[in-house]
């Protein structure tokens, strides 16, 4: 009767994750509500955490027909300790029949109790970043396709005039040349000296002699004039230089993070400035394989720290925002070529600055880096507005990868940088 | 059914060949080799008693995929649904939570009949699980005679592969939304999707296939001759005095009507009705037998394993571990304990099959006096006609004994809302005997514990409203979501929707009605 045990532990695992995506699919509103919130109330580091998801029950509930209260029922029961027919006994409250399998407790503990689970890691991200993307990245938003760039691989035999090589070329055609004559140029050497030798033995008279001398001189003609027929330059001489098309992983992003951390900068901004910064690094994380971050602070100088410095190190003094943009602008130069990195430029400021730099800051970043970068953002981590502030906002007008923002408390930060990040074209959320 | 049934079940188990030299091992691990082992034993145990099944196929699982199985209502291959994916989500976190222990075992009625063996399981539970399902269930599968007529065991997990890529195809074309709503509409009524006394024609998968155009191109047709708009001539004199109702006699088979009617409905929307239906139409009978069908299984792996141990085959410790989990299956607290929900099917069921053994091998005068046709005969064919013909409700009502309702000290309750108190309607006494083992029968009739919810009328010459009626049984309303349930109707109907709540008098206590619902 029995036809096979069939071991199926290793096949058909996780069968329900695709009722499960419907799932999420479904209450879509409720997740990303969840997922706000606890943005909201997480700490930095503890971004990357699944997270419980409440729905209310009615909202998940199918309906069905079914019997409602009142009416005639007759239910059975076992465990008859005391009753004899005819007892009467009094209605339970909330009208249940004598606790008709679904007793009171049942009832207000369920009723509206909400439907929990939990998003795992990678799903709270996903709904974090969902129908967000970087601005402007046509390019690597179809990352999948990976883009060419064409390298040297050495010397061929065919190419286009374009790519001729002259000097492999010609090097090419003199060993020819050399090889080619090497024999003939050695018997017209012999030969020569031949000819040489005779005329100096030549008696005047001697018709055998000049004879010789002049077999001689026409075997010498006859060399001279095959080496002659040697040519120059050969069609097998041409040497072309050689370009293959190479993948290049565009998957290479910098991100510039600028904070001010002048005096005017308390914890409390710094902190905002810091929400800003990582979530702009976690979004880069999704789209970028490798993301390099650098880290510059001002006060009234500016210097790349590394990252603990850049959150913790405590300065005070005056502001100069123009010295950041130089050393960022002195550091894509030295080390991160425009071609090759995807630049993406984020500063955070209380917007307090040296009043005559704010102009230089704009003509900086419109003259210099806006044309490096592929975005930047800037967040103003306080509400009054300042003449950097006025400066940048022209800026906005004319430039279409630049943003800013103001945000004044964590719960702000989400907003602005769903703001800042918004996909095209998507509705506002 | 089948004119070739020639099972006989025998009067008496027969002997064993021989008692074996030790008894099988029974380590807590498990190997396939001793589950072949125990399995030959246990087969060979059930076809002394006469047990009839399909052949089985026994399959190892891991807990998550039993809750796979779980969760796409234990089928092991089914359309994509969230529905699906909640039940999955609730099922893996009480799982993880230790709120609850799984099935130890999920069987498919289909032909060979598949068993889930978890790879959690002991030795010894793997045998409990064996027993159980594989020739507990099965031989109720292949013989009861609602699964006979209802079910087509050999060609479910055909039907349930050709469904989900019939519903992938159509979220391709149409859009998962789509799709999405309108399953969630078919659900709603799907326990309204069953043909209770008809029986459905049996058709091969490539039968239906075959046939799916045609009556695609067949059904729209109707549909159209139905919404004929121009009135013909001479239709205007009659048409006054002679209002047909449509339908002419109520049907109770919503989806079906549906699936034949509504109008607006494109052929692959009819198609996803159909299959709703049909796949609700296949687990009809189970809601129908739960307590014959848990008893059954319960019964034969406590009756196989018992004799298997008297024979020799079992270790005390392979016994204990067993039956200290069949002593919580059948399990039942009484009613007013914390844990009580209810009566447990299967602590029911199991007491039903050993009463009725026992009636027919120590039978009492009371016995002899309420069940005069097996009293004192051989128990083996007794148990196998109750089993092969009858469904909860008159297996109930047919087989629960005065000593059994006193055993389980059953008493009934009636509940009715003009009393300001409950009454104990009836207790185990002989005035009460009747009395209770009707209204425990009434409670396993599907048709009393669901609404009877009737296609009404079709207002064919005017807005082509449907009006739904229900027919209350004991004044018994219906629960409010009603208006919930009747918007999903009203998707499916393309126009508005009335839902009438009719008395036992025949007045309209109650109506819902919602206007066309277009997506």
């Amino acid at each position: 009767m029995l036809q096979s045990i069939i071991d199926r532990r290793l096949a058909g695992k996780n069968k329900s994750i695709g009722n499960r995506e419907r799932f999420l699919r479904r209450y879509k509103v409720q997740i990303r509500e969840a997922v706000r919130r606890a943005i909201d109330g997480r700490g930095i580091r503890e971004i990357e955490r699944g997270e419980e998801v409440h729905i209310p029950k009615r909202d998940i509930s199918e309906p069905v027909f079914g019997h409602g209260q009142g009416g005639v029922r007759d239910i059975v029961h076992p465990g008859n300790r005391e009753y004899v027919q005819g007892d009467r006994i009094e209605r339970p409250k909330g009208g249940q029949g004598g606790g008709s399998g679904r007793g009171q407790a049942s009832d207000s503990g369920e009723g509206e109790d909400d439907f929990v689970f939990t998003l795992s890691k990678e799903e709270f991200m996903q709904v974090f970043f969902e129908d967000l993307a970087l601005p402007h990245l046509v390019r690597t938003q179809l990352a999948e396709v990976p883009e060419w760039k064409s390298r040297r691989a050495g010397f061929s035999s065919d190419g286009t005039p374009n790519n001729l090589h002259v000097v492999r070329s010609l090097r090419g055609a003199i060993s020819r040349r050399i090889a080619l004559g090497a024999t003939s140029r050695r018997e017209l050497r012999a030969l020569e000296e031949q000819a040489r030798e005779l005329r100096r033995s030549l008696q005047p008279g001697d018709e055998i002699g000049r004879r010789e001398l002049q077999r001689i001189e026409d075997e010498i003609a006859a060399l001279r004039a095959r080496l002659a027929r040697i040519p120059y330059l050969d069609p097998i001489d041409l040497r072309y230089r050689s370009r293959v098309r190479v993948p290049v992983p565009t998957s290479k992003a910098v991100m510039f993070c600028l904070m001010d951390v002048s005096g005017s900068m308390d914890e409390e901004r710094k902190d905002l400035s810091k929400r800003f910064f990582i979530l702009l690094y976690l979004f880069l994380t999704r789209h970028y394989e490798k993301i390099e971050l650098v880290f510059i602070r001002h006060h009234t100088q500016a210097s790349e720290v590394d990252e603990h410095d850049f959150f913790h190190a405590r300065e005070t003094g005056g502001t100069v925002v123009s010295s950041a943009l130089v050393l960022m602008e002195e550091i894509i130069r030295e080390r991160y070529d425009p071609a090759e990195w995807n630049i993406y430029g984020a500063q955070a400021s209380d917007g307090d600055n040296w009043h005559h730099d704010s102009g230089r800051c704009r003509e900086l970043l419109a003259e210099k880096l806006l044309p490096l970068v592929r975005y930047y953002a800037y967040v103003q981590v306080a509400e009054e507005e300042q003449n950097l502030w006025q400066e940048y906002a022209q800026l906005q007008e004319t430039q279409r990868h630049f943003a800013m923002r103001k945000a004044t408390s964590a719960d702000q930060i989400y907003p602005v940088f769903r703001d800042l990040f918004r996909k095209e074209g998507a509705k506002a959320a | 059914m089948n004119a070739k049934h020639v099972h006989q079940v025998p009067t008496h188990p027969l002997p064993l060949a021989r008692r074996p030299e030790q008894p099988l091992p029974g380590p807590s691990d498990w190997s396939f080799e001793l589950i072949e082992d125990y399995h030959r034993v246990i087969r060979d145990t059930a076809a002394r008693f006469g047990l009839d099944t399909y052949p089985n196929q026994l399959e190892i699982i891991t807990a998550e995929q039993m809750m796979d199985a779980y969760a796409s209502v234990g089928m092991p291959v089914n359309y994509r649904h969230w529905s699906y994916g909640k039940e999955f989500i609730a099922t893996e976190k009480n799982y993880k939570r230790g709120a609850m222990g799984l099935a130890y075992e999920i069987v498919i009625n289909s032909n060979p009949c598949i068993s889930y063996l978890m790879e959690e399981n002991t030795m010894a539970m793997q045998a409990l699980v064996i027993a159980h399902a594989a020739y507990g269930h099965n031989s109720f599968f292949k013989g009861n005679y609602l699964f006979r007529m209802w079910t087509d065991a050999a060609s479910i997990i055909d039907y349930l592969v050709y469904a989900k890529n019939y519903v992938r195809q159509c979220e391709d074309k149409h859009g998962i939304d789509a799709v999405e709503l309108f399953l969630d509409s078919c659900h709603a009524l799907a326990h309204h999707g069953v043909d209770r006394y008809r029986r459905p024609s049996r058709k091969s998968l490539a039968q239906e296939l075959s046939e799916r155009k045609e009556r695609e191109e067949y059904a729209q047709q109707q549909v159209n001759d139905l919404w004929r708009t121009l009135p013909r001539r001479g239709d205007r004199d009659t048409e006054s005095h002679d209002i047909k109702r449509f339908p002419a006699e109520p049907q109770e088979n919503l989806l079906y009507f549906i699936e034949k009617n509504a109008p607006l409905l494109e052929s692959w929307q009819r198609e996803i009705v159909r299959i709703v239906r049909k796949i609700a139409q296949y687990f009809y009978p189970q809601r129908q037998t739960q307590v014959m069908n848990e008893g059954w299984a319960t019964f034969w792996h406590h009756r196989l394993l018992n004799q298997m141990y008297d024979d020799g085959y079992l270790t005390d410790g392979v016994m204990i571990e067993w039956l200290k989990s069949h002593t919580n299956v059948i399990a039942q607290p009484p009613v007013g304990h914390p844990a009580y929900s209810g009566i447990n099917p299967y602590a029911l069921g199991f007491a039903m099959y050993t009463d009725i053994k026992r009636i027919c091998e120590q039978p009492t005068d009371e016995d002899r006096e309420w069940f005069p046709e097996i009293a004192g005969t051989p128990w083996l064919p007794a148990l196998d006609h109750a089993m092969r013909n009858y469904k909860d409700e008159s297996f109930v009502g047919q087989y629960l004994s005065p000593r059994l309702m006193r055993e389980l000290r059953l008493f009934a309750i009636r509940d009715d809302e003009h009393d300001s108190e409950l009454e104990v309607s009836a207790i185990h006494d002989e005035a009460g005997y009747r009395r209770l083992r009707e209204a425990l029968s009434r409670q396993y009739d599907l048709g009393s514990r669901e609404p009877d919810i009737q296609v009404w009328n079709v207002n064919l010459r005017g807005d082509r409203s449907l009006t739904l009626r229900h027919f209350q049984h004991n004044r018994r309303p219906l629960h409010d979501n009603a208006e919930e349930v009747i918007k999903h109707v009203a998707r499916l109907w393309g126009f508005g929707v009335r839902l009438e709540s009719v008395n036992d008098a025949g007045c309209v206590t109650r109506e819902w009605s919602v206007p066309a619902v277009h997506d």
